[in-house]
């Protein structure tokens, strides 16, 4: 059986979306790394640019290519090595970067990139299973309060966004984050089965992963992680309930070092045009993401103070030795 | 369950509209493409196709995407069974028996066993998704990680039956596979072991490029080095091209059998392909009449293996419909492609959107048809394969397994690592060390490593969690049982024979 090989089969699939761009499109044509393998989050951030850039006539083609590897560590070295001063190529990346780089050593980290812009964020979520004595945060924390070992957390990979937030949790009630008895799966799935299953006291995830489980009665939200409430949903964030906890798992894009100031205009311009266009707010309706466009400066202020805040976090939890 | 009927009925009036059927006649043939390359799953066309599909209806993209699931798994087996090059980890257990069928000659009815087999689990484990799901859910939650571990322990002692006949060589196996399974960080505190501070062995070693390395590269190199001795004569066909009464009659036991593993496992929320297509063979291997084919080509390895592939395919569908559970990399895109529709699965998707869910479900039922039509007519093409001169033959087994893994995965570590198991298994080979055990404890090392520091994390240190809960305590029961069983049988042996 004669097969095209997936890089083959990819580039088909971004000549097609291109040929049918209006004429007028400018001449960009641009490379966007997904520093992760095709399905996960930042394949789907980086196919759904590349939908938006062409049908927004900002770019003439985007050819997405996927480096899969240790959160992004090995995408991210073969950005900043092999695109070095490439003013056509971009890189999606986000919160599970910061921690994966931290984590694992890499010699490249985000300081080296050029921040672009930040573009959307999914807003966490803490439930319990239907039938747990916990109605609140303030019982959840109560009970970290009382015994923080025997209070489980499940969520995903070690070091994620879930494992930060569960000791930011544990630090804002004033526990010891250090103690926190946090249990890793590999996927929300995994995840859902323990809780749903009575085996930890609470789940952690991003809430669209709970969402069809929380309206269905099965699973508590306690508390979600945004400064308001989300819009049209009754679940109280953690702040209107006493506890400085907001975090959000963000995604952004990034062009590679040494670019020059005009080229990091086009850059930033084409993604400022494409986050304005329908074709990408129809994307985020579509998948339940949030607009959390943030462009230029303030975003590398952003990223800044979010690696600073990870770092600090995943030292105290003795997952990045000092 | 009349309700089920009638809502049966309907889903299959969606799903034989003519566009309905066409998505499905094209998702069926592309996942039969993709699973013959090594490398490039299913999980990855999907992927591929979510973008294109977008401005399709939601229903005809969801049959379509069902389409490549159920083919991806009967493309796997056709490589596993021609040129010992298993498409996916799953399709392992498929190569173990019926490659050497195809080299006896009997590559035909290996086929041909092997698509009716997946024919019927599929059959079967659909009907069991249409009329079990809610039910087999509420046991699958149930499932805790201490119940998992059980499990494993479970598999542990019955693949044993996979070691050859040396069980030192086959644990000497199992530990180099128990080894590669420990490299990466590891899950639970995110510490990398055995990488040697190279990025790309972070994510620990995959399992396609070991069997495919271990497997087809190793076993072109076997073939090389033989090549002044003694050549090995192939015989494209021998007998019958198709399957005879004998070989139905061997072969519907297993079937059976097999779908009973793969779809409970499947439908578990961690359960996996390739834990029931190993139970399933160390079965079949205790089971069958004619012990001394094993090893040498044994259909009943062949049916069983591929059955419990297909069921647990079905299962995957249990947690992702009901509770939008994705156990797999495949399921996961497909609910990605529920999400691009704004559907959510989950508990609410079979009340809010039942033409839906039981148009996917019939569709896969039509699935199943059109895979069996598209299958056993080639299976005659297949078997010409065979007939290839030697050196060709194996120089296009070394470029195609090359390309999957570089389309898989664009790295020259991964290359590396492809060549490195080539030599192992050719080692391994030449000095008679079985192959399979290192491809077993690379995927259930790992699994059941996490699933016992999970179980331990949430007891807080009390390993009696493990007995208590009874469904561990049952698993753990059965283990003990089948780890002493040939003892005392054999012990029991002896005395008899002492009385005579």
């Amino acid at each position: 059986m004669f097969k095209f090989p997936a890089r083959l089969v990819g580039a088909a699939v971004a000549l097609t979306l291109a040929a049918a761009t209006p004429v007028l499109a400018q001449q960009l044509e641009l490379k966007l790394m997904a520093p992760a393998a095709p399905g996960g989050g930042w394949d789907q951030t980086a196919r759904s640019m590349q939908q938006a850039l062409v049908a927004a006539g900002v770019a003439r083609s985007v050819q997405v290519t996927n480096v899969p590897g240790a959160g992004g560590s090995v995408g991210i070295a073969q950005f900043v090595n092999g695109a070095k001063g490439d003013g056509n190529q971009l890189m999606v990346n986000g919160f599970v970067m910061v921690g994966a780089l931290a984590m694992n050593k890499s010699p490249v980290t985000l300081e080296q990139v050029t921040p672009i812009a930040r573009l959307t964020e999914e807003i966490q979520v803490i439930v319990v299973p239907a039938n747990s004595p916990i109605k609140t945060a303030q019982d959840l924390a109560a009970a970290v309060k009382a015994d923080i070992a025997k209070v489980t957390f499940a969520g995903g990979s070690a070091g994620g966004v879930d494992h930060v937030m569960a000791a930011l949790f544990a630090g804002a009630v004033g526990a010891d984050a250090k103690k926190i008895n946090y249990i890793p799966f590999s996927g929300g799935g995994e995840s859902l089965a323990a809780i749903l299953g009575g085996k930890v006291t609470a789940g952690i995830s991003g809430m669209s992963e709970y969402e069809g489980q929380i309206k269905s009665g099965k699973l508590r939200a306690i508390g979600v992680t945004s400064e308001k409430r989300i819009a049209g949903s009754d679940i109280p964030t953690f702040k209107e309930q006493g506890i400085d906890l907001v975090i959000a798992n963000w995604r952004s894009v990034v062009a590679p070092p040494g670019i020059t100031p005009e080229q990091r205009k086009t850059l930033s311009d084409a993604v400022e045009k494409m986050v304005k266009s329908d074709a990408w707010k129809e994307i985020l309706k579509q998948k339940g993401w949030e607009d959390a466009y943030l462009g230029g400066d303030a975003f590398a202020d952003f990223l800044k103070k979010e690696t600073v805040r990870v770092t600090d976090v995943l030292k105290s939890v003795g997952l990045v030795k000092s | 369950m009349m309700d089920t009927f009638a809502a049966l009925a309907h889903g299959m009036a969606v799903a034989v509209q003519p566009m309905n059927l066409l998505y499905a006649l094209i998702g069926v043939f592309l996942g039969t493409a993709v699973g013959v390359l090594p490398g490039i799953g299913p999980a990855l066309t999907v992927a591929l196709l979510l973008p294109v599909t977008y401005k399709l209806d939601p229903g005809g993209s969801l049959i379509m995407f069902a389409g490549i699931y159920y083919g991806g798994m009967y493309g796997g087996s056709t490589t596993a069974i021609l040129i010992n090059t298993p498409g996916e980890s799953a399709s392992m257990a498929t190569a173990l028996e019926g490659n050497k069928m195809a080299k006896a000659g009997r590559g035909g009815p290996a086929l041909a066993t092997s698509a009716i087999g997946s024919f019927v689990a599929g059959t079967i484990a659909t009907i069991g998704l249409a009329f079990l799901a809610p039910w087999l859910v509420d046991f699958a939650v149930r499932f805790g990680p201490e119940d998992y571990f059980a499990l494993m322990c479970v598999a542990f002692v019955t693949v044993s039956a996979t070691f050859g006949d040396s069980p030192i060589r086959g644990l000497t196996s199992l530990f180099i596979g128990l080894t590669l399974g420990l490299v990466g960080i590891d899950k639970l505190t995110g510490q990398a072991r055995l990488a040697f501070g190279v990025p790309e062995l972070l994510d620990g070693v995959e399992v396609t490029t070991l069997a495919v390395g271990l497997f087809a590269v190793g076993e072109a190199l076997y073939v090389a080095s033989r090549r002044h001795h003694t050549e090995e004569k192939l015989e494209p066909v021998r007998g019958s091209l198709w399957m005879t009464k004998e070989d139905w009659k061997r072969s519907w036991k297993p079937w059976l059998r097999g779908t009973m593993f793969g779809f409970p496992i499947g439908a578990l929320p961690a359960g996996g392909a390739e834990i029931p297509t190993f139970l399933s063979y160390s079965t079949e291997k205790r089971l069958t009449k004619y012990p001394e084919e094993f090893g040498k080509g044994a259909i009943e390895g062949v049916a069983g293996p591929e059955a419990a592939n297909n069921a647990s395919a079905a299962g995957t569908l249990v947690p992702l419909l009901t509770l939008g559970l994705p156990t797999s990399a495949t399921a996961a895109m497909m609910l990605a492609g529920f999400q691009q529709y704004g559907l959510n699965p989950g508990p609410l998707l079979f009340a809010e959107r039942p033409d839906l869910v039981w148009g996917l479900i019939a569709s896969l039922f039509i699935a199943n048809c059109m895979l069996l039509v598209l299958n056993l007519p080639l299976v005659g093409l297949w078997v010409r394969l065979l007939a290839i001169p030697q050196p060709w033959l194996y120089a296009g087994i070394l470029v195609f397994a090359t390309m999957g893994t570089i389309a898989a995965k664009p790295s020259v570590v991964e290359l590396s690592m492809l060549a490195g198991f080539g030599v192992l298994g050719f080692l391994m080979r030449r000095f008679d060390f079985p192959i399979a055990p290192v491809v077993v404890g690379l995927i259930l090392g790992p699994i059941a490593e996490s699933q016992l520091r999970r179980a331990l994390a949430i007891s807080l240190g009390d390993p009696m969690t493990l007995l208590q809960s009874p469904i561990s305590a049952t698993l753990l029961g059965i283990a003990l049982v089948a780890l002493l069983a040939p003892f005392v049988l054999k012990g029991m042996g002896r005395f008899k024979a002492n009385e005579d």
